[in-house]
């Protein structure tokens, strides 16, 4: 572990995006987005990364804050964690969003780490964090997926030579709750559902977004669909604070007064490299009650599929586990 | 002052702190500044719109002209330059806390912030607890008497995170304290020690 300094770049501190977009253009790959940093410097102190140019978000206002629309809820993407778990309309309406916000990482990276940071982090795994020179670093071979690879935190699903997860605790719950994300560029703004803007190694080993280097995230839209439905989020780690997920699941679920569960969406992460919705766990409990035997029952089915690798078989009973939980607690 | 340093080494007069000090004043400490500075910048002019490199830090309530590279830490700063060195550096990853410091009252780790992110707010580190006439902050005083430290080397950031909790929430239950100090790691296990105090700093605030 280097403990001096990170290698130079340039650094700019635009106040609104039409400038940021500027610059972005202007440097192209060797530019870097920087929102809270809790991601990014250390891929600079570690050298695995070398931007020309870091773009320092933190300073356009227009990306900051929470508010309340006609179809639901706008939340900046500079808008911190910490401001998340505290914001008293998130409480109330969307406690899933606030709960897992409050999970991530440690309190003094919930106060600078951002939602959009957060949704747009790299992967953990921790060949790839070395600086190895794997396929997801543009290399030619995965050191996690081999039979002595350390890949207890790796998938179960979705591998396409790279074994990645997706890191994020809030990435399934914004797959749960069908938030929209809204991207800027210099050529205009697009809005993608959330599930359409993780992507994994089959589509593009070297990247977990769709984001490409022009682009800036600057809007998470939750529509009020699910505002107020029954919740649940739980996070399994191997500490308490800034561990990542081994496994974690949130569910959003909407239940009849006599007890029948009548819609539901339920998205686990840290299995595969982008947020998995079990649709097969969603399609058994839909129109059945809400009681330890259908929650049973969707649990045995909530891994199917799954294809573990050397040293993370314990993430399926974990994650069914997690997902009967979900069922019958929330 | 009486630190955590003094504590280590009894009352002595001549403490390790005042040692480190004086050896940073006599300039035999800028080599190793230099050393960890060196390599960050290769002299060439930043690109036109980059950061003015000196700028004005509000450090502990008082406003200090430093010349700061586009790509240093806060604690890099502090240490390195303004001879700071209550805030450790135990990570430099975020993973640890020995490096929390207050911005704007609220607690943030200093290895993971760039200095330049920092201008226009108020840092206060550990050195900036003591009151007017040299007194123990109350935090630093509970945790002397809790018995908080053993080896000492992640108490600056405890103090510091918890005179952050304290600033927001002064009557904290103790499961508030214990998740507002979550971000602090302590090798030799004082996490009780250290939450007793927060809670004593508490009551006698
Ligand atoms: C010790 C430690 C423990 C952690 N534990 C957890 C954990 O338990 N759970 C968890 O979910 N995360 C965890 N994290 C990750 C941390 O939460 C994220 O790194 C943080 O939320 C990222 O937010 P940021 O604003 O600091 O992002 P940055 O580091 O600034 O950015 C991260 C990435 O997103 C891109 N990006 C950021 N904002 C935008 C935007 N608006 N538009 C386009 N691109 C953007 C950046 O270019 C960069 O590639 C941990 C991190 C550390 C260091
Ligand atoms: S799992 Fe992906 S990131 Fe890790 S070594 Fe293999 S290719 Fe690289
Ligand atoms: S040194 Fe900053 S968190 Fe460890
Ligand atoms: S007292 Fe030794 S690390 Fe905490």
């Amino acid at each position: 572990m280097t403990k001096d300094m990170m290698p130079k770049f340039d650094l700019f501190q635009p106040a609104d995006i039409e400038t940021a977009l500027k610059l972005l253009d202007k440097y192209g790959v060797k530019a870097w987005k920087m929102a809270g940093g809790q991601d990014s410097l250390d891929w600079f102190k570690d050298r695995a990364k070398r931007p020309e140019a870091v773009i320092d978000l933190s300073g356009i206002e227009a990306l900051k804050g929470v508010r309340e629309t006609e179809a639901g809820l706008e939340i900046g993407a500079m808008t911190t964690l910490a401001e998340i778990a505290a914001n008293p309309i998130i409480k109330e309406k969307f406690g899933l969003l606030a709960t897992a916000a409050s999970r991530v990482a440690s309190p003094q990276i919930r106060t600078v780490g951002t939602i959009g940071g957060n949704l747009s982090q790299d992967a953990r795994c921790w060949y790839y964090r070395a600086g190895m020179d794997c396929y997801r670093a543009g290399g030619n071979t995965c050191y996690a997926g081999t039979p002595q690879g350390m890949n207890r935190e790796h998938c179960l699903f979705g591998a396409s030579r790279c074994v990645a997860v997706t890191p994020s605790d809030t990435a399934p719950v914004m797959v749960a709750l069908e938030a929209e994300f809204v991207i800027r560029s210099s050529k205009g703004e697009r809005i993608l559902p959330a599930d359409k803007y993780f992507i994994g190694p089959a589509v593009n080993i070297t990247h977990m977004t769709v984001l490409e280097p022009g682009d800036i995230l600057t809007t998470i839209r939750i529509p009020s669909k699910w505002a107020g439905a029954k919740f649940y989020f739980e996070k399994v780690a191997d500490r308490n604070t800034w561990d990542f997920a081994l496994v974690n699941v949130a569910s959003a679920m909407k239940v009849k007064a006599d007890g029948v569960i009548e819609d539901i969406r339920i998205v686990c992460g840290a299995v595969e490299c982008v947020p998995r919705r079990l649709n097969a766990v969603e399609d058994i409990v839909k129109g059945s009650a809400k009681n330890d035997d259908t929650a049973t029952l969707a649990a045995s089915s909530a891994a199917r599929g799954a294809a573990p690798l050397n040293f993370n078989h314990f993430k399926i009973p974990l994650m069914e586990n997690l997902v009967k939980r979900a069922i019958r607690d929330s | 002052m009486t630190t955590t340093d003094d504590m280590a080494i009894g009352r002595d007069p001549v403490t390790r702190r005042r040692f480190i000090k004086s050896i940073i004043a006599s300039g035999a400490a800028t080599s190793a500044a230099a050393y960890y500075l060196a390599g960050c910048s290769d002299g060439s002019a930043p690109a036109a719109g980059s950061v003015e490199r000196l700028i004005t830090l509000k450090v502990n309530g008082q406003d200090r002209r430093v010349d700061i590279l586009p790509n240093e830490t806060l604690a890099m700063t502090l240490r390195y330059k303004l001879g700071l060195t209550g805030t450790k550096l135990g990570c430099d990853r975020g993973e640890c806390g020995a490096c929390t410091v207050l911005i704007n009252d609220v607690g943030h780790n200093s290895c993971s912030t760039l200095t330049h992110g920092v201008r226009g707010r108020a840092v206060t580190t550990v050195e900036g607890l003591e009151g007017p006439n040299g007194e123990l902050h109350v935090v630093q005083q509970a945790m002397i008497d809790e018995l908080g430290p053993q080896c000492g080397f992640c108490t600056p950031g405890q103090v510091m995170s918890a005179v952050g909790l304290l600033k927001a929430n002064p009557k904290p239950t103790r499961a508030e304290a214990r998740q507002a100090m979550a971000g602090n790691l302590c090798r030799c296990g004082a996490y009780d020690h250290y939450l007793n105090a927060v809670m004593r700093a508490a009551k006698s605030a």
